[in-house]
């Protein structure tokens, strides 16, 4: 107890000035050295007794404490701690409403069917009280999802420490996102409709409208037109490779249809979002390099005879079988959820993934399945120096407790709103 | 198939007939002589009695006499009835028989109606005990003929309308005469159900825990009124107290239902006579403690079509089961000796009722039972003994049939009622089903012949190739066309006791040929017959508690367990105590020790394990069919303790996470809401085994968003602000301390339940739990707590907790808090993750909890947010989890740690509690295994295996071309505080 006290204590001396928080960390100008840490390095791999250095916003070294080598600007001596590249949470929301029973500051959805050219980073809100509330967590950049719709919008990927949406955005307009229909439907029990569950007759008459939407973009795309329309110029990205299409999806027989469909649009970046069943289809995915975007594990089964643990194995189940998964946010209370997505990856750790692995999910492997690979989602020279020391495990609720956090070298407040009022209030019963 | 016989159905001789006091206008006077004997019949006069070869003698409308040796008077008209029988027409006492229920108005208003519509009735328009159908009655001829044709010969018909209904109708299914003679009981018995009125929009009771705390109110109410202590008038309290005496007869859509419709009668001396839902073998003990006589649907799930594996894949097994199971209900209810009468209720079709019936038959109901079921008891219950039954001087209510009545070869001929008869079937109509080769033009034909009376056709076929042909008959006389390269038209006459026909013939060219058919000899009938019993197997799949995937087929029993050398997380000052044994025994923590070694018992070795005490979640709406009565500001009156279902996956999911005690609280519709239950998750108990024994009494409360209605766009009721809420709780415990004075004074008081209640919170005997979420509110409940001299027990959620912390410790109030929870709304924004740790260090006893089905099966993870966020240590956080929500309920002396002589609910753990890697292993809960991680595989490959087995017992059913349903998923209802659910009307 008295331990505990003592680290927050120190945590508190460390940030200094409470009235920093919330304001965006200045561009790096000295290097760190982090030395000693065991480094999880985002591919699956660990070293202990690390030593990693950056410089510029980049990280310019990684391996052994024991290496003979120059410590460049401050050293930090991190024995006993851990160090990960900055999670990153998929299909997220955040930014885009702040509370969610407030229909005011929601803007997550538009109106309209096909909607590519509706873009959430414009949305964005860099000075979210829920942006600041990840990074506590390890949580440093998210992919910034619209809803809604067939075709929701276009996403953009952010980090979590920027002034406005510009220099939030790490890869702006990624993607396209499109909603998948079921091909089954049943009735709406509080409106008294039939509960019963049956074949969706509509099924085929809205995967044609979503068909011939992508035909007509295709073909719009192809030849010069002197007349824009908006909605079809928006997936240029899709057909010349530049976007992904993120097809959020359950279902088996959803899943091979909208894979198949896609295929023949010539698109040619795939990616599945909820994707139930899809462990039915791993062949399907593995042919075509498809990667899976698994909800939130913690959610209840879908029937009432799944097996109590079915939403977290299924991660295991599927990358047993060589099926790329990364972890997604979309769910109940999905904004304020998002700082918890360090311990999505523990739940399927402790239900069969690797420990490394699920490491790897929330970093190495998202970063791949959004294409920022290059350059961001492990510890590696060359990429962003955006990472963050814990003192333990930072899959783990007790032990995720992180001290220095840092993107693009930049060394960035961890205090929060919640933070300010835990201090305030502390501090008011100390006092008295 | 052509029918040339027309059905000549209500053929009777007699005119309509008015009563004999009234003029005649329409010609001179005439008095019919009514005297019929039917002799050389078999007689079922009781089900018990039986009489071969014998006469009944009917004379206006009654047996006159039955028996071997009646005299037959002179002038009587005879029937003879040689190998027929003779049964009581069958009773129906669930209907709504000639009465039209009805419409309910669609509302434009947009604005909720708390009050009744009606003046000089009860407060609630769902209390309609003054509905007497008899203004409305229309006698339903077509319904009639569907009813006749079955073997009803009377009905107890009522509107199916309200919670209390009114007073049922006994009518005689006699289309021959008015109603003057067919309704033989104006008032024959009074309906109850848990379902509202469609004539008022009042939105109390919006719940069926509302449901049963409105009965409850009425029936005290009642009692004040008949007392004659009303100032006013109240016409349905009158009508209520004159109609006591009648049977009560209540209807219930589930076996827990049953439960608990029973459970409200019992309360007040009476007891209803139930109308069950046909499910009543899910739970036979608890239906057979109910000492309820039941009114039985025989409405048997049809099976659902599973040709498509998709959506076959989407049925649960306990939907599966209902198909293969429900024809197996009779049989359990017999055998259990429960007493019970049958009804064509929820039969979409009267035509299924005979077959349904057959089948429980096939499934082993015993005949006699069903006749029974089907009269005298009937007869019993509502308390006539002229029917049901064929003793001298009943009704001559009596079916003719060809043989045994449940037997489906058998035919019901005719149908008599009041002495009146209704042909069903012509009993002149010769029988001459078979299997026939029938010769012409020199082939020889497969000529098959089947159906019943006039409904008989023929098939004919052509080395196994049908041939297109037309048939029909009457009387001896037979016509065939057959289409066989050319028309010949064929007629004959049946002769030789339908074993032979022949006649004459006429091909397409006009040339007439004679033709002859001959039965075929009955081995192959027989041989058929034997393919069709062995066909039949029945396989009914065994019944587990609850009936459902997961369900345990016998219940877990209490064992002396020895946990050996595990690392043991105490929940009290002794903290953590290493590589300990722990004996569990009589449901008992027996003892706690190093090296303890007791010989033949189970010895779990707990090497690298930890054991913890159960997680106790403060606040869960898991296991409840119902969550809010929203209806009033105030609700004290309901209490979930009513509604617990302990049929709810959830119970399972939440002991596979530790979770072994939950308290189930009303939701935060209102801010005084309604009683809780205190539950153990005792997977497969039923709803009274899992509340605690002499359960600490709590009541929720709630203040802020929710109540005032925020997010509700037609909130129009009282509160709508928080200065409102305030208002309400101090003018409801106003209310109690003016009714505890009258109480105490010695005068006459109407006795007010949701007073009692509120008296019990002034008095320090109920705790409130307090829905709760910024400080101005939290400050204000303890403030008017304090006022009115007592304690506040607990804030639930309090997520602003932490700004008004030393207020609470200094009242002495608990917090209950979410772990990380906020930005779901206005009043949550400044929530904040380090609540639970700044309470807790301000002195507050702190609790982790859910609301959440899905937040309460890992509170484990939720407790080591604590840990993360406001650095609580270790035992501390787990504490939250365990011990301090046992205090907050006061159940801390039994639950809630590791101590000797406490209830041995513990879980062993494969890790560290609260480390994100730990798996349950197992969940004991009073020293019996309710989850372990073996079992538990082997449960989900028993799961797998019997939906196969019911999956090819389903196309079985399909290929053999019977009638499928689509399937249906479950609607999983994720329950939270804010659920607001709506009572059925």
């Amino acid at each position: 107890m008295m331990k505990n006290i003592f680290k927050t204590l120190l945590i508190f001396a460390f940030v200094g000035n409470i009235l920093a928080q919330q304001t965006p960390a200045s561009k790096q100008i000295t290097a760190f050295s982090i030395e000693g840490a065991t480094a999880h390095l985002g591919n699956g791999k660990i070293i202990e007794n690390s030593l990693i250095m950056f410089a510029d916003g980049k990280i310019t070294f990684v391996g052994s404490a024991m290496t003979k080598i120059a410590r460049m600007g401050t050293t930090i001596k991190a024995e006993g701690k851990h160090i990960y590249p900055g999670f990153i949470a998929l299909d997220a929301t955040l930014g885009l409403v702040e509370i969610d029973a407030v229909k005011a500051s929601d803007d997550e959805s538009e109106i309209g069917i096909m909607n590519p050219h509706v873009r959430s980073l414009i949305a964005y809100n860099a000075e979210s009280k829920l942006v600041e509330s990840m990074r506590p967590n390890g949580v440093l950049m998210a992919q910034i999802t619209p809803k809604g719709g067939a075709i929701s919008g276009t996403s953009s990927i952010v980090q979590l420490d920027a002034w406005n949406f510009e220099d939030a955005s790490i890869k702006t307009d990624d993607a396209i996102h499109l909603n998948w229909p079921g091909s089954f439907t049943s009735g709406r029990w509080w409106l008294g409709e039939d509960p019963a569950l049956k074949p969706n007759s509509e099924y085929p008459k809205n995967i044609d409208k979503i068909n011939s939407f992508l035909t007509d973009a295709k073909h719009y795309n192809s030849v010069k037109s002197d007349i824009k329309h908006l909605p079809l110029a928006a997936t240029k990205g899709l057909f010349d490779g530049s976007q992904k299409l993120y097809i959020h999806v359950n279902g088996q027989k959803e899943i091979t249809d909208a894979i198949n469909i896609s295929k023949e649009l010539g698109i040619k970046n795939l990616v599945i979002v909820r994707g139930e069943g899809a462990e039915k289809v791993t062949d399907l995915l593995i042919s075509n390099n498809i990667p899976v975007i698994l909800s939130r594990p913690h959610r209840n089964p879908n029937s009432e005879d799944d097996a109590y643990d079915d939403t977290y194995t299924i991660a295991k189940n599927l990358i047993e079988k060589g099926v790329l998964v990364g972890i997604g946010m979309e769910g109940q209370m999905d904004r304020m959820n998002t700082r918890n997505l360090p311990f999505y990856a523990g739940t399927f750790a402790a239900f069969g993934v690797e420990k490394e692995k699920a490491v790897q999910m929330i970093t190495g492997d998202a970063a791949k399945i959004l294409g920022i690979d290059a350059f961001a989602g492990t510890l590696e020279v060359g990429k962003d120096a955006t990472l963050f020391i814990s003192d333990g495990d930072a899959l783990d609720m007790r032990t995720n407790q992180i001290s220095d956090a840092y993107i693009q070298g930049r060394k960035i407040s961890l205090e929060t709103h919640q933070t300010t009022l835990w201090k305030r209030y502390s501090n008011k019963f100390k006092a008295e | 198939m052509k029918k040339l016989l027309f059905v000549l159905f209500f053929l009777s001789i007699s005119l309509v007939k008015a009563q004999d006091y009234f003029p005649t206008n329409s010609g001179v006077k005439t008095t019919k002589s009514n005297l019929i004997a039917f002799i050389n019949a078999t007689i079922y006069v009781t089900p018990d009695l039986i009489i071969q070869n014998s006469t009944l003698l009917v004379k206006d409308g009654k047996v006159a006499e039955v028996g071997k040796s009646v005299k037959i008077p002179e002038g009587a008209k005879i029937i003879d009835l040689k190998d027929k029988t003779i049964y009581p027409s069958f009773i129906d006492l669930y209907s709504d028989f000639g009465i039209a229920k009805p419409k309910s108005t669609p509302s434009n208003s947009r604005t909720t109606q708390y009050e009744a519509e009606r003046e000089g009735y009860y407060w609630n328009d769902h209390i309609r005990p003054e509905t007497n159908p008899i203004e409305d009655f229309k006698f339903d001829d077509k319904k009639t003929k569907e009813l006749l044709e079955a073997g009803f010969g009377t009905v107890n018909t009522h509107l199916q309308d309200g919670i209390i209904r009114g007073n049922g109708l006994l009518v005689a299914l006699n289309p021959n005469t008015t109603n003057a003679y067919r309704i033989l009981n104006i008032k024959s018995a009074q309906y109850l159900s848990f379902s509202k009125s469609v004539q008022s929009k009042q939105l109390y009771p919006s719940s069926k825990m509302g449901a049963m705390a409105l009965l409850r109110q009425v029936y005290l109410d009642a009692n004040w009124y008949a007392k004659g202590n009303m100032k006013n008038k109240d016409f349905a309290l009158e009508v209520l107290n004159q109609n006591k005496n009648l049977v009560q007869i209540f209807e219930t859509g589930d076996h827990l239902d049953a439960v608990r419709a029973d459970k409200v009668g019992d309360e007040f001396g009476i007891q209803y006579t139930i109308v069950g839902s046909g499910d009543e073998f899910e739970r036979i003990n608890d239906i057979k403690k109910t000492n309820a006589t039941f009114i039985i649907p025989i409405d048997f799930t049809s099976p659902y079509d599973v040709s498509n594996h998709l959506l076959a894949e989407q049925i649960s097994l306990r939907d599966m089961r209902r198909w293969n199971q429900d024809p197996s209900n009779l049989l359990t209810l017999e055998k259990n000796k429960v007493t019970f009468a049958l009804t064509t209720h929820k039969l979409k079709s009267l035509a299924n009722f005979h077959k349904n019936l057959q089948k429980a038959i096939e499934y082993g109901f015993d005949k006699k039972a069903a006749l029974a079921s089907l009269t005298t008891i009937p007869a019993k219950i509502i308390g006539n003994s002229s029917l049901g039954n064929l003793n001298k001087g009943s009704f001559a209510n009596f079916i003719i049939t060809s043989g045994d009545v449940f037997d489906a070869s058998s035919t019901i001929h005719e149908n008599w009622v009041q002495g009146e008869q209704n042909i069903i079937n012509d009993m002149n109509i010769k029988d001459i089903t078979g299997d026939y080769m029938l010769a012409v033009n020199g082939k020889n034909y497969d000529f098959s012949i089947t159906g019943k009376g006039a409904k008989q056709a023929g098939t004919i076929k052509l080395e196994d190739k049908k041939i297109s042909s037309k048939f029909s008959f009457q009387n001896d006389w037979i016509e065939i066309t057959l289409d066989d390269e050319g028309y010949t038209r064929l007629m004959g006459k049946i002769i030789n006791a339908a074993n032979v026909m022949e006649g004459s013939a006429f091909d397409t060219k006009g040339n007439k040929t004679s033709w002859s058919a001959s039965k075929k000899v009955a081995k192959e009938e027989a041989k058929k017959k034997d393919e069709k019993s062995s066909d039949k197997e029945i396989v009914v799949m065994p019944v587990s508690f609850p009936n459902v995937g997961f369900g345990n087929y016998t219940q877990p029993k209490s064992e002396s367990i020895l946990i050996k050398n595990v690392t043991v997380w105490t929940s009290e000052d002794e903290g953590i105590l290493e590589n300990t044994d722990v004996l569990l025994k009589d449901g008992k923590i027996a003892k706690i020790g190093k090296n303890l070694s007791v010989k033949g018992i189970v010895e779990i070795d707990g090497t690298g394990k930890h054991l913890t005490a159960g997680i106790i979640d403060e606040h869960s709406h898991i296991a409840t069919s119902a969550v809010n009565e929203g209806a009033h500001n105030s609700s004290a009156e309901v209490t979930i303790e009513d509604v617990v279902d302990p049929t709810d996956i959830n119970i399972y999911r939440n002991i596979s996470g530790g979770t072994t005690t939950a308290q189930i609280l009303h939701g935060s519709a209102n801010p005084i809401g309604g009683r809780s239950a205190i539950i153990k998750l005792k997977w497969g108990e039923n709803a009274e085994n899992m509340i605690y024994n002499n359960s600490p009494k709590f009541i929720k409360f709630a203040l802020g968003e929710n109540v005032k209605q925020s997010r509700s766009t037609n909130g129009t009721r009282f509160p709508q602000s928080r200065m409102g809420v305030e208002q309400v709780f101090v003018d409801y415990f106003t209310r109690a301390k003016e009714y505890e004075t009258l109480k105490k004074s010695g005068q006459p008081f109407r006795k007010d339940i949701e007073m009692e209640t509120l008296l019990e919170i002034l008095n320090g005997e109920r705790f409130i739990s307090c829905h709760s979420y910024v400080q101005s509110e939290i400050n204000m409940l303890i403030k008017v707590a304090e006022k009115f001299n007592f304690k506040i027990n607990t804030f639930t959620h309090i997520l602003e907790g932490y700004k008004v912390a030393d207020k609470m410790a200094k009242h002495g109030v608990g917090g209950s808090t979410f772990s990380d929870w906020w930005a779901y709304k206005y009043e949550v924004i400044d929530a904040i993750p380090y609540n639970a740790a700044i309470m807790h260090n301000a002195g507050v006893t702190v609790a982790i909890n859910s609301d959440d089905r899905e937040v309460s099966r890992r509170l484990n993870q939720e407790a080591a947010k604590t840990v993360k966020y406001g650095g609580m240590s270790e035992l501390e956080a787990w504490k939250m989890v365990t011990i301090n929500p046992a205090k907050l309920l006061h159940i801390d002396d039994k639950v809630g740690s590791i101590k000797e002589g406490k209830e041995a609910d513990v879980v062993l753990w494969n890790n560290h509690p609260m480390s994100i890697y730990a798996k349950v292993e197992k969940t004991i809960i009073e020293g019996k295994v309710f989850f372990d991680l073996k079992e538990d595989l082997e449960k989900r490959e028993a799961i797998k295996e019997e939906k196969g087995k019911i999956i090819n017992m389903m196309l079985k059913e399909k290929m053999g071309g019977a009638k499928t349903q689509v399937p249906v998923k479950r609607e999983d209802r994720n329950f939270h505080c804010d659920t607001l659910e709506e009572l059925k009307s």
